[in-house]
């Protein structure tokens, strides 16, 4: 899988609940939860966001609670890859068992800025900011893995398999 | 090469006599949990699965916790798929309002989580019944599905790092206050993916109330799990509560560690985290003024009786700030019921606090004591996010029940020592 989109940046530390706020947990509908993505760290996000962007954060991305409808909100935005310098082990499981693509760079991390424009291919872990030239390479994910991705999550991957 | 208790834990619940760090396996678990934010979803992926029966329903503990008595509409419908699914499928640990807690104060009570138990529960804070020596671990809803479904799941067996506390703790230190050092010392993510494995005299001389404080905390330095090894205090907690076979493990001498950390507790003070990170932590002599709009008292990390014991010390024959809101939830129905009969509830009440049924409530800013915009409050909680409590421009500060109520008096942060 590959994809070319617009960064929006986000800082370390970013929570869950800066992700989607627990005010909006009474349903796990991902278009609902979309529309309140990520509003607590940038109230301009959901309304901005378009299909195929690319949210760049720095450490430990997806902290606190273990609410799924963080990646689903993300994914629910039409977010097609999330780049950081590292994430939260909780929402790292997540993000797989619902399809969202991940990758960790703390190089792409840093010289990523708003704004650019990167293409992130999820076989080799190539990140390229299309900006710059510069080409950071994380860890791409073993094959299976990337099936579970490509399949949209961990229950379609196993519904698939029976 | 030995093994430390947490890979002990996984080692035998994978059928395995030895594993290590980095290894990835498949293990049967013990108890599967799930609330009323996180299990609606699980149900529904099981129900994409198309599995009718075939539960590990004996596993499954349902608890409806986050936004009950159900503070709208949509969350009365969450609530109920959990309610109709356990009827469905005759699961017997569901737990309705009436007769419940919040999950991490009332699966101990009521003996359903043991030493030695792999435990995963799609609520980050999970990890407290590390306290009682079992393995816990906060997933997903889809995790918690699979599980459901199939009475597994896998695991990365995780690098460990061992926190020795030694001396004796000051009046007023306790385990909150360990937790929220070492987080301040670690950073957030400064046990990410790791165990936090807590020993030494100061460990081991700490009551059951205190170690869950501790435990249920490893979330927020990035820990996988925290765990105390199972001893005299932790069999005379579960005696009368657990009924079924349980192991108590304890981590080999030659265990690995990824770092160790020693704290001499007889120099600590009562803990403040400021806003917006649990890591933001300063003594409490150092806070400077603080003015405050609320105070909660209670949560998964404070609500158990031995905290409302410390705050009714402190609130006894005292009036809360005027202008000031006290919020005070007991952790379960047995804790309020007990707290009753000692004479703390009218304590509270006549110093001008207001209690609840037992709720997740204000703790993730879902009901029951909303922050407006540009409001502080001191609570008993586990974490301090922006806009945990309410409005993103609100702000929360950490603390443990003691300086909890000294505070409500005073209307600022306020050490415990200053009223009383």
């Amino acid at each position: 899988m590959k994809f070319t989109g617009h960064v929006y940046k986000f800082g370390s530390n970013i929570d869950t609940d800066a992700i989607i706020p627990a005010r909006y947990l009474n349903t796990f509908d991902p278009a609902e939860l979309a529309r309140h993505c990520m509003e607590d760290a940038n109230p301009d996000f959901p309304s901005k966001v378009k299909a195929g962007d690319i949210i760049v954060a720095d450490k430990n991305f997806g902290c606190g609670s273990s609410r799924e409808h963080a990646p689903i909100a993300i994914k629910g935005a039409g977010v097609a890859c999330v780049v950081a310098d590292s994430f939260a082990r909780i929402f790292y499981r997540n993000a797989i068992n619902i399809g969202l693509p991940i990758l960790e760079s703390p190089e792409a991390a840093t010289a990523i800025q708003e704004g650019d424009e990167i293409e992130v291919d999820l076989e080799t872990g190539q990140i390229k900011n299309l900006r710059s030239g510069e080409v950071y390479q994380a860890t791409p994910f073993p094959e299976f893995m990337q099936r579970i991705i490509a399949r949209g999550g961990l229950i379609d991957y196993v519904k698939g398999s029976e | 090469m030995g093994m430390t208790i947490s890979q002990k834990i996984l080692a035998h619940h994978a059928g395995r006599e030895h594993v290590e760090a980095g290894e990835l396996l498949n293990c049967k678990v013990d108890v599967i949990l799930g609330n009323d934010v996180t299990a609606p979803a699980a149900i529904a992926e099981c129900n994409r699965l198309g599995r009718e029966h075939g539960y590990a329903r004996d596993s499954i503990v349902l608890v409806p916790d986050h936004f009950t008595p159900n503070k709208d509409i949509k969350s009365a419908e969450q609530a109920k798929i959990l309610r109709d699914f356990a009827r469905q499928q005759g699961i017997q640990n569901y737990f309705e309002i009436g007769q419940m807690g919040i999950e991490h104060c009332l699966l101990p009570e009521q003996g359903l989580v043991a030493p030695g138990d792999l435990i995963i529960g799609a609520d980050s804070h999970t990890c407290t019944y590390g306290a009682l020596g079992a393995f816990a671990t906060g997933v997903g809803s889809t995790d918690m599905a699979a599980a459901m479904a199939t009475g597994e799941a896998w695991f990365k067996v995780p690098e460990s790092i061992k926190f020795i506390y030694y001396g004796q703790a000051p009046r007023w230190v306790g385990g909150k206050d360990f937790i929220l050092h070492a987080i301040g010392d670690i950073g957030v993510d400064g046990a990410r993916y790791m165990s936090m494995e807590f020993t030494g005299e100061a460990i081991r001389s700490l009551s059951m109330d205190n170690r869950f404080s501790m435990a249920n905390m490893a979330i927020e330095a990035g820990g996988k799990n925290g765990i105390i090894a199972a001893d005299d205090i932790t069999l005379a907690y579960i005696e009368d509560r657990v009924k079924r076979p349980y192991h108590i493990y304890q981590s080999d001498d030659d265990a690995v560690y990824a770092r160790t950390i020693e704290y001499d507790v007889s120099k600590l003070e009562p803990v403040v985290a400021f806003p917006h990170l649990p890591e933001n932590t300063r003594p409490v002599s150092q806070v400077g003024e603080v003015w405050l709009d609320q105070v909660v008292i209670g949560s998964c990390t404070n609500g158990r009786i031995e905290d409302l014991q410390a705050a009714a010390e402190i609130l006894k024959g005292q009036r809360v700030y005027s202008g000031l809101r006290l919020i005070i939830l007991p952790g379960t129905q047995t804790i309020y019921l007990e707290a009753l009969r000692r004479g703390y509830m009218e304590t509270f009440i006549e110093a001008g606090a207001a209690v609840s049924t037992p709720t997740c409530g204000p703790c993730l800013g879902g009901h029951m004591g909303i922050l407006a915009k540009g409001e502080k409050a001191l609570a008993t909680t586990n974490r301090n996010f922006v806009g945990r409590m309410g409005h993103p421009e609100s702000e929360v500060y950490l603390s443990n029940p003691a300086v909890a109520a000294a505070s409500a008096i005073k209307g600022r942060i306020t050490p415990p020592w200053e009223v009383l």
